[in-house]
């Protein structure tokens, strides 16, 4: 009785957040079609790209090429790369560029991403500053489409529109559909003022934000989330550039995705026990009162489902087990009789759930493909996704009780 | 740089709205789930009326019978019927709570429908000199009994091995006064599972090989059995 109670409270909440993104969509819908269209012509502020590497040298040379390629003015942007340490060709690769006026070139001894990121803060002067991580490549409108969002004042980070780059595998391709997701949750959250990641590929900060707030920090290497917490610690507003085309290269396989998602979910949840005076605050709005919350309470969802069905099904197959141990096999003819459909109240609302699930991961399609189309990995992403996620949740949590460190590879 | 600070106002009448559109999905959701259990709750009775029709009318044949021959008398389609709904209770009992009121109605129905059936076939079989065993099977659904849903395994497959098994499940906890009568007739404990076969009282789990040990009759259906099928194969 109990679990049931819990089962429904799960279900509300889990309703509960997408009928809330849902109504923020329609509300939103038209403002995101028109929304920074417009550019003023002169308009070009100076801007820096920070590429911290550090055994990139498979893919470093396609990152900074797709800077240089990037539709602005060229005495407008500069492209300075901190190599971190690295151990492989990177050192030599990077001599291509040393000639290059636009690109500035560090070494420096291996102290993590964020160390990188900071020195490239620190050597920088322009009004605005990005990080592009160099696994990744921008579209050549991407600054240039952000560019209208710095008119606003009040904005101080623009985050782009990340998408997998050339997805390979069933993997990456699942990953793609993830990526469109997080691109349609981004948008809305933009509009809620409740962004609370700003990520390493191409987000893109007023050189202001460092001076006033500081610059990264270790943050249990997710420094990208910390750095949106603490903006919105700070009441900046953080905007996202959904035409601003950044990709990424994502996990190849189950166990590099495994652990990418471990770090994120660890870096998650010690970001949110820094950041828990933002919880439930009037004056952080949307994001003290809907994501954080929701954030927990997904956790706590993921947990308690993925305990349900495995006790479900353990106790199944021992009654399985036990079935055989006695009769031995049986296959009885399957006849379909609706009175065994199950029809209980946690069916329906779980059915409703999938049904707004699938509508806004539909939604989200449109926005970040500009076009709908079904395709398998839409399924794979409804329901084999839901079944590796605790996994790296339950370790997250795991390192996150006990104190555990973590690896960024 | 003068940074502009960006104080949003928590939208509460929008939190508002989502809560009534949400209570609203789980009202719709529960109003959906009530009328397929209301649905299947007339179907069950629609089966036990049937079933309740179809006694009526083997008893009536039964007072017949000194007019009429055997062999339409109490065939197996209405044991399977009874079967399948006692199934399907079986299965209402763990979605719809063993305490919901129209559930109880309708397993106390059911019970008495069962006993009806053995109390008729049982005088057929006496007067048609038929060879059908008859298992009175009492299990419990609380977690003391542990062995209980293998019993029913082993009970269903012996079932399937020969359909001339009667065999009638009765809940040993569920209190209406036909099974307690039931129960106090042949002196069933609370030792559970039980089976009232051949006259007597069997306590714990028992296999196919002990149950057929108990009823002889298997051995004669086994030998009709080859036979048969030796004949069809030459």
């Amino acid at each position: 009785m109990i679990s049931e109670v819990v089962m429904y409270i799960l279900l509300f909440c889990s309703l509960y957040f997408e009928v809330f993104l849902f109504i923020t969509y329609v509300e939103k819908r038209n403002i995101i079609k028109t929304e920074y269209l417009e550019k003023k012509e002169d308009y070009w502020p100076s801007t820096t790209i920070i590429v911290p590497c550090w055994n990139e040298g498979n893919t470093i040379i396609a990152t900074i090429d797709s800077l240089l390629n990037l539709d602005y003015p060229k005495d407008k942007l500069s492209i300075l790369v901190v190599n971190d340490g690295s151990t492989d060709n990177t050192i030599d690769i990077l001599k291509i560029f040393e000639n290059n006026p636009q690109v500035q070139i560090y070494h420096k001894k291996n102290g993590g991403k964020y160390t990188a990121l900071n020195i490239g803060i620190e050597n920088s002067n322009s009004d605005l500053v990005g990080c592009l991580d160099a696994d990744s490549f921008v579209d050549r409108n991407a600054l240039k489409n952000m560019i209208p969002y710095f008119e606003n004042k009040k904005i101080m980070a623009v985050v782009p529109s990340i998408n997998v780059h050339e997805p390979k595998n069933t993997l990456q391709r699942i990953q793609k559909i993830e990526y469109g997701w997080g691109i349609f949750i981004r948008k809305i959250l933009s509009h809620l003022n409740a962004i609370y990641v700003t990520p390493g590929p191409f987000t893109i900060f007023r050189r202001d934000v460092f001076k006033k707030i500081g610059n990264y920090k270790h943050a249990y290497l997710t420094e990208d989330m910390e750095m949106a917490l603490r903006m919105q610690e700070n009441h900046y507003k953080i905007a996202t550039s959904h035409r601003s085309y950044v990709f990424t290269v994502t996990p190849s396989s189950l166990k590099t995705l495994y652990k990418q998602r471990c770090r994120w979910a660890y870096g998650f949840l010690k970001n949110l026990i820094d950041y828990k005076h933002l919880f439930l605050k009037k004056e952080f709005g949307n994001l003290s009162f809907y994501i954080l919350p929701f954030g927990v309470i997904s956790v706590v969802s993921a947990l308690y489902f993925t305990a349900n069905i495995v006790i479900k099904n353990a106790n199944l197959i021992q009654e399985q087990i036990n079935k055989i141990r006695l009769v031995g096999f049986s296959f009885n003819t399957i006849h379909f009789d609706w009175f065994y459909l199950n029809t209980g109240l946690i069916s329906i609302i779980s059915l409703f759930t999938l049904a707004t699930t699938i509508t806004l991961i539909l939604i989200s399609m449109k926005l970040s493909e500009n076009k709908i189309k079904i395709k398998p990995e839409l399924f794979y992403f409804m329901f084999i996704y839901p079944i590796i996620t605790p996994f790296w949740i339950i370790n997250a949590l795991f390192n996150t009780i006990f104190s555990k460190t973590i690896t960024w590879r | 740089m003068e940074i502009e600070h960006a104080r949003e106002k928590t939208d509460w009448l929008k939190y508002l709205y989502t809560f009534i559109i949400t209570a609203l999905i789980f009202a719709t959701a529960l109003y959906i789930s009530n009328y397929f259990s209301n649905q299947k709750m007339s179907q069950l009775k629609t089966t036990e009326d049937r079933i309740s029709l179809d006694i009526l009318s083997s008893e009536t044949q039964f007072s017949l019978l000194a007019e009429s021959s055997c062999k339409n008398i109490g065939d197996n389609t209405l044991s399977r019927e009874v079967s399948q709904l006692g199934e399907k209770l079986l299965y209402s009992e763990g979605k719809f709570g063993a305490d919901n009121q129209d559930f109880q109605n309708l397993k106390t129905y059911y019970s008495i429908l069962e006993i009806k059936d053995y109390l008729l076939m049982k005088k057929i079989t006496e007067k048609c000199k038929d060879k059908t065993a008859f298992i009175l099977y009492f299990y419990s659904n609380e977690n003391s009994c542990a062995d209980c849903q293998n019993q029913g395994y082993v009970l269903t497959k012996l079932h399937e091995l020969y359909p001339q098994i009667r065999i009638y499940s009765f809940d040993y906890d569920f209190d209406i006064p036909t099974i307690e009568t039931l129960k106090s007739i042949y002196n069933v404990k609370n030792q559970l599972p039980a089976m009232f076969v051949n006259e007597k009282v069997q306590y714990g789990l028992k296999t196919i090989d002990e149950i057929k040990k108990i009823i002889p009759e298997t051995k004669i259906w086994d030998k009709e059995a080859l036979a048969t099928s030796t004949k069809a194969s030459l």
